[in-house]
This record gives structure tokens, sequence and C-alpha cells, in this order.
């Protein structure tokens, strides 16, 4: 017999006001592929649960008025992956999520939970990073937005205040031109976390780089946008020069960790060789898009 | 703490129980209802012997807590055959020893079933990335994916 309470509020100002009045140890539950395994093992002990997966603005898919989309943070993997458009226009940001554990999994963990369980490997965040997607955030002071890349402080950490709750992603629209892909290193071929993640998201005009964000994971205690990468191939043609340089851009914004997944030196380097493989993917994508 | 009082409907049959809020579905199917077909080898999302489908989607039920069900549909392994009759799968497994000491067993069928009805035509390929999150420690797996392709091309040729 457990003394956790179980709540699940049908709106967001109802969820906000209870996990803002839990006291203790309150926790969002999303598909609870992290939660429920740090439950069990006792890493964590909240007093209350909040299940989100009831509010309309954390579960709901929509395109919006300016032709982004905006994605709920409760969102399941298979659930985005049978969008008739989202995958679409962000194949790379879909493969992220996608990738994580096996169909079982697919089947509950979001994105939103993805980003909050804050682990440098997670393989949705670099794709979101990548996209300049920004995260809504609800909180008891009101709604504040903040892009993915700042949601994470480090190692099972995010900057969302006590009370925050994530609600959804919103993405911008695309010019013609533009794709984004993700690729990720791991000694298996499934069921695995990553040792390197990268996310490329890029436009082309007549074969010009004309923008490019590139999110790196599990190289640094955070995932990181490395501008460096960015900027050697905007304005170039995705010429050798350019990707050797954005490669190394890649390589030397790492800060990994050395564990038996992957040594410093092993990370660093499969971070630039996953770079150009990833870029070579969302290039190809873009020119058809 | 109270009970939680839960209405879902498990395998077709309307069904109520009380579970405490930190219970997860497998514990109740196994313990307070007694469905014990769904197994738990690991209880961490990682072998897929607990899976089941809820609302039609496959999951592990060791990852649910029991609170989430209220309102849904839940079919268990228990829901697979029929009352005189075993599922195609089911019969493939028997007939092609796709199962030893038989623990992941129902896993794999509930996980085969829920890739035949979203894809009636699979690949080998496609069978094995959709069955990743089953763990098997007797069959070496080949066994378990021929039953599945071979299920598969007997449905279709019956469906025609
Ligand atoms: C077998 C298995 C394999 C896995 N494989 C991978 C993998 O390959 N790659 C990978 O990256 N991960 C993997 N994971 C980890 C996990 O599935 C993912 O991190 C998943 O995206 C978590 O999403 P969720 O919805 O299940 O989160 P939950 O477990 O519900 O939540 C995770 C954390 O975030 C918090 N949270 C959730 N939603 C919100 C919100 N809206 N606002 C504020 N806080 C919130 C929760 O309180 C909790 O602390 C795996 C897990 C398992 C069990
Ligand atoms: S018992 Fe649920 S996945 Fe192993
Ligand atoms: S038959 Fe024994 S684990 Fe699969």
């Amino acid at each position: 017999m457990s003394d956790i309470r179980y709540l699940a509020p049908q709106t967001l100002d109802d969820a906000v006001a209870q996990y803002a009045a839990a006291a203790g140890a309150a926790r969002i539950l999303a598909g609870g592929t992290d939660l429920l395994v740090q439950m069990r093992s006792g890493l964590k002990k909240p007093s209350t649960i909040v299940d989100v997966k009831k509010i309309p603005e954390l579960t709901a898919i929509e395109e919006t008025a300016d032709g982004g989309f905006r994605v709920g943070a409760a969102v399941a993997g298979a659930v985005l992956e049978e969008h008739p458009t989202f995958g679409k226009v962000w194949p790379g940001v879909l493969e992220g999520l996608n990738l994580i554990g096996s169909t079982q999994i697919q089947g509950r963990a979001s994105m939103g939970g993805n980003l909050c369980n804050g682990s440098p490997a997670g393989d949705s965040v670099p794709a979101l990073v990548a996209a300049g997607a920004v995260a809504t955030i609800a909180g008891p002071d009101g709604t504040r937005e903040l892009k993915v890349e700042d949601v994470p402080a480090g190692p099972g950490k995010t900057n969302l205040k006590p009370g925050e709750i994530l609600v959804s992603f919103t993405f911008p629209a695309r010019p013609k031109g533009s794709s984004d892909a993700y690729l990720r290193m791991i000694p298996r071929t499934e069921m695995d976390i990553a040792v390197v993640g990268v996310g490329v998201s890029l436009t082309l005009e007549n074969g010009t780089c004309t923008a490019a964000r590139v999110g790196l994971g599990a190289v640094a205690p955070t995932v990181l946008l490395v501008h460096g990468a960015a900027e050697a191939i905007i304005g170039t043609k995705l010429d050798d020069a350019a990707i050797e340089k954005a490669a190394a851009a890649c390589s030397a914004a790492c800060n990994p960790i050395d564990d038996k997944r992957g040594t410093i030196a092993y990370r660093t380097k499969v971070a630039g060789v996953l770079f150009k493989r990833t870029l070579a993917i969302a290039a190809e994508r873009a020119g058809r898009a | 703490m109270a009970k939680i009082h839960v209405s879902t409907t498990i395998n077709g049959e309307p069904t109520e129980f009380l579970c405490d809020p930190a219970d997860t579905v497998l514990d109740t199917l196994r313990d307070t209802l007694g469905l014990t077909g769904s197994k738990e080898g690991c209880g961490s999302g990682d072998c897929g012997a607990c899976s089941i489908t809820i609302d039609g989607r496959l999951v592990c039920s060791c990852l649910v807590l029991a609170a989430e069900a209220d309102g849904h549909e839940i079919e268990t392994i228990e829901g697979m055959a029929g009352s005189d009759h075993l599922h195609p799968l089911q019969r493939k497994f028997l007939e092609t020893a796709a199962l030893q000491c038989g623990i992941c067993t129902p896993g794999f069928l509930m996980a085969a079933k829920s890739l035949l009805e979203k894809n009636p035509d699979p690949t080998e390929t496609e069978v094995r990335y959709w069955l990743a999150g089953n763990l098997c420690r007797c069959t070496g797996y080949d066994k378990i994916v021929r039953a599945v392709m071979e299920t598969a091309a007997e449905m279709r040729e019956g469906a025609r």
C-alpha cells in the first residue's frame, strides 16, 4: 500500500493548480516510460502523480495559422507517426522520437517526457533543437515560452520552475527546400542509448544552404545547439571544405563522458562523422521538399 | 490513501476494479483480476512479456498505472483465442514450436497480432523491428519470426 495520490485533470488550469498545490514531490505523468521505471527502482518517490494525458493542449497535434505545427508535449511517438502531414514536413523530428525504445514504448513515450527527463542522450531532443522548436510552459505565474535548447539544465535537470508544466512544442513554418534528419550511434541496432545523436535542419535554395541548425546529443551534460556547424555551411553549396569545417565544429563542441558505451575520443570523433551522414540525409530530403 | 475505483473494458467485458494509486495494469491484471496470462519479466519496459493493447495500441502493462485504464479498452492474451478455436498466430506458434519455456509467448503473440492488424504483409525486417521489444531467452527468435511470417501469409490467403 502506497500513499501516492493519482490525479488526472481534464484542463490545463486544473493541472497547474493541482500540481502547484500538491505538497512535497509531485510529478507529471506523460507516457510513464521513464517515471514508472524510476518509481519502481526507488529513484523517484512522488507523493502525487498528475497525469496530463486528459488535457487537450498536451495531446493535440495542430497546424498553426502561419503554416507551422503545434504538438502536445504528451503526444506518444506512435500517435505522431500516424499524423498525415507532420512527418512529411519534419521527418527528422519524427525519426528522433520514433527511435525511442520498442513498439510498446512508442505507444506511450512523448517528446515532453523525453525532454523533461533531462537525459543528455534523449533521442528526440537534438532534432527538436535543430528544428528551432519552442516549448510552451504553463505555471502558477502564467504561460511562457522557452527555446527547446534552453529547457535542459544538466543531466536529470530542467529550467522549468517548480509547478511548471511543459504544454506543447511549436514548430515554425517551412520555406520550400527545407527538411531535417536525425541519426544516432548505438552499439546495437535497436533498444540502446545513444553514444552520439545528431539532428540537422536546413533550407536549400538552388543548391545553396540559406538556413541551418545543428543539434548534438549525448556528448555534453545537455543537448547542444552547435552554432559553428550551422555557420560553416550557411551560404555554401555544401562543398567538402564547408562540410569538413562544420564537422570539426561538432567535434569541438563535445564535452562528453567516458563510459562503457564510448570513450571521450570516440564520441568526439563520431560526432563529426555522424554530422556528415545526417547532413547528407537532410540535404537529400530538402532537395526533394 | 483510498483505493481508486476504475471502470474499464477487458477483452470486451465491462470490468470494474479497485486499485492502489501505484499499482500497474500488470499488477491489477495478475493479482486482482486473476488474468495471469500477461507475464512479468522485468517490470521496466525491456522484455515485452507483459504486452497488452489499450484502445488498440500495444503497450507494456508494467509501465501503465492501473488508474490510467479508467474509461479505456484493454485487450490481453486471454482474449486472443475464440471460445472453440485458437487465433491463427497461436496455432502457428504451436505447430512450428515457436516457443520453449513459454514465458515470453503471450507478449510475442499480443505484439504479433497488433503488427498483423496494422500491416498484414510485413517483411522479415519489419517483423524483427516490430518485435524488438519482446525478449526470448529460449528460441533464438528465428522460429518466432518465421511463425509470424507464415501466419501473415495464411491470413492473407484466407482473406482473399
Ligand atoms: C525499454 C525502454 C527503452 C527506452 N529507449 C529509449 C531510447 O532509445 N531513447 C531515449 O531517448 N529514451 C529511451 N527511453 C526512455 C523514455 O522512454 C523516453 O525518455 C520517453 O520519451 C519518456 O517519455 P514519457 O512520456 O514516457 O515520459 P514520463 O516517464 O511520463 O516522464 C518523464 C519525466 O518527465 C517529466 N514530465 C513528463 N512530461 C512532462 C511535462 N509535460 N511537463 C513537465 N514535466 C514532464 C515527468 O515528471 C518525468 O520526470 C526508454 C525507456 C524504456 C523503458
Ligand atoms: S514486464 Fe513489462 S516489459 Fe518486462
Ligand atoms: S520461450 Fe522461453 S523465453 Fe521465449
